[in-house]
């Protein structure tokens, strides 16, 4: 048996564990896979997160993906990243840099096993903090700067390729270079606030391609999170693992302890369990009827039939599902467009009307509305100034009728 | 994922800094995790994953600690003549990739 074939049947322990710490985070970026924001009230405790530590540690995770939301404003982060440290799973960690000043670049350039993934998805302020916010770009190259100077080494910058950015590679590549980092290029998935900003953010057909020559041209010299298999399609396949690993190598464990298939898959109908139940972690990577399907025989479908089909794999579960295509049917962004074909016919058909299309299960968002997506400034809040209508309305204002200012700066 | 192949798909690599006559053994900063196809191994220091693709493979490097030299830890797991040079291939990769040190 071939050894991609034993990772379509699964392995004893994931491979590629994703963590997510908490659903709280400072930003509110426009294509967050876990629609984060508040925190959960919920979310594993300090003992729980390192029970679980323990439990990775037994089953030989030599590491965990740790992000978020933004997994520094847990108080404890610090706390669990050196535990689990202690424990031999190494760490990687996905920041917005929020909490990256000196001192703490100092303290991680000191930490063994330890890596640092910086979030960016524009080589320049306007690009990114349309996507990210306002002053998200600053603060992501002031944490850079902060790693550099410290000596942390080669902490990794991640960039979601869109419509927007696909032509800042070379740009993301200069950055990298500048800072000592290595550039890590990830798909933009459906998933999350991600479904409702796909239509304008993901990459056209055209500029599919041009990521795909220039993913080919750099070769192993840029990391991909293994992320674009579907593009293999076009011809020679890209370096890494060229399945979908949702279940048989990879899975995610959110920060209410649930384990889902994948991290661009948190909907009930990809959850296998939970780490708080009786058998752990381990019991639900082992055993549970999800990931037993997943690492079953898979009907490819329609797309069984074409010849693409060895090199693509049917692409990504969580892009079909959260577009409102069928599992075995073609990925949205089949590179011989029989994704976008397939979402027409549904689109036709009344298939892909609101409701229909399955929505994340869960919503951490925060409840205010983000800065504008411009410049930043003022937030214009429209307050009402008419008469309440409701008898019972106690506010203080209520009724009065009085002018309030029309813009008020949040800081 | 950085993922090194080591296994029966090392060809191409130098044998040059790897002398089976020495005594050798698994790097300190290495963890190797048993798998149905053989096992998966992570450098911690290099944060690299590699896979040995057969289980006489990892009967080797495990047994290289027990032996003055890789010849012994080729005999322990039984690999047998015709197997002997793909198996050197592989160890010499494993060496240069640092899975393994001579001790």
């Amino acid at each position: 048996m071939k050894l991609v074939e034993h990772f379509t049947h699964g392995l004893t322990s994931p491979i590629c564990l994703t963590w997510e710490l908490t659903y709280a985070c400072n930003l509110s970026c426009v294509h967050c896979l876990s629609s984060s924001g508040r925190r959960d009230p919920n979310e594993l405790s300090t003992d729980e997160a390192k029970a679980v530590i323990d439990e990775l540690q037994r089953m030989q995770v030599f590491y965990v993906n740790i992000g978020g939301g933004e997994p520094t404003v847990r108080s404890d982060f610090w706390e669990l990243l050196d535990y689990a440290i202690a424990h031999d799973v190494g760490v990687k960690f996905s920041t917005n840099g929020v909490k990256l000043d000196k001192a703490r670049a100092e303290q991680l350039a000191k930490t063994d096993y330890v890596d640092v993934q910086i979030s960016l998805d524009g080589a320049t302020a306007e690009v990114n903090d349309h996507v990210r916010g306002p002053g998200s770009f600053d603060t992501a190259i002031r944490a850079m700067e902060n790693l550099h100077e410290a000596g942390f080494g080669q902490f990794k910058i991640s960039v979601v390729v869109t419509r927007q950015n696909v032509d800042q590679l070379d740009d993301f590549k200069a950055i990298a270079d500048r800072y000592g980092a290595q550039l890590r290029i990830t798909r933009l998935r459906p998933s999350g606030r991600g479904a409702d900003t796909w239509d304008e953010l993901h990459p056209t057909q055209a500029q599919q391609k041009q990521l795909y020559d220039w993913l080919v041209a750099r070769g192993e010299d840029v990391l991909t999170g293994d992320s674009f298999f579907h593009l293999s399609a076009y011809g020679q396949e890209l370096p890494g693992l060229n399945l979908c690993g949702a279940g048989r190598v990879v899975c995610l464990i959110d920060p209410v302890g649930d384990v889902y298939a994948c991290p661009f898959a948190i909907h009930d109908q990809f959850l296998a369990g939970n780490v708080r139940s009786e058998g752990g972690f381990q019991g639900v990577w082992q055993d549970s009827e999800l990931f037993a399907e997943l690492r079953g025989p898979q009907s490819g479908g329609a797309c069984t039939k074409c010849s693409h089909y060895d090199a693509c794999q049917g692409g990504c579960m969580a892009a079909k599902f959260f577009t409102g295509l069928p599992l075995d049917g073609p990925d949205p962004e089949c590179v011989l467009g029989n994704g976008e074909a397939e979402l027409a016919k549904l689109q036709m058909a009344g298939a892909l009307e609101p409701g229909v299309i399955p929505k994340p299960s869960l919503d951490h968002s925060h409840k205010t509305t983000r800065g504008p997506r411009k410049n930043g400034g003022p937030v214009p809040l429209t307050l009402s100034v008419r008469r309440p209508d409701k008898a019972c309305d106690s506010d203080p204002l209520a009724g009065e009728g009085r002018r309030l200012p029309a813009a008020v700066r949040v800081s | 994922m950085t993922a090194a192949p080591a296994g029966a798909s090392t060809t191409g690599v130098s044998a040059g800094a790897f002398d089976p006559d020495r005594p050798h053994r698994l790097s300190s900063s290495v963890s190797v995790r048993p798998e149905s196809f053989g096992a998966l191994v992570y450098d911690f220091h290099t944060r690299r994953l590699s896979f040995l693709k057969t289980k006489p493979l990892v009967h080797v490097v495990q047994a290289l600690e027990h032996h003055d030299d890789v010849h012994g830890a080729l005999a322990e797991a039984g690999v047998t003549e015709s197997d002997r040079d793909q198996y050197m291939r592989a160890l010499a990769g494993l060496a240069q990739a640092g899975t393994i040190t001579p001790r």
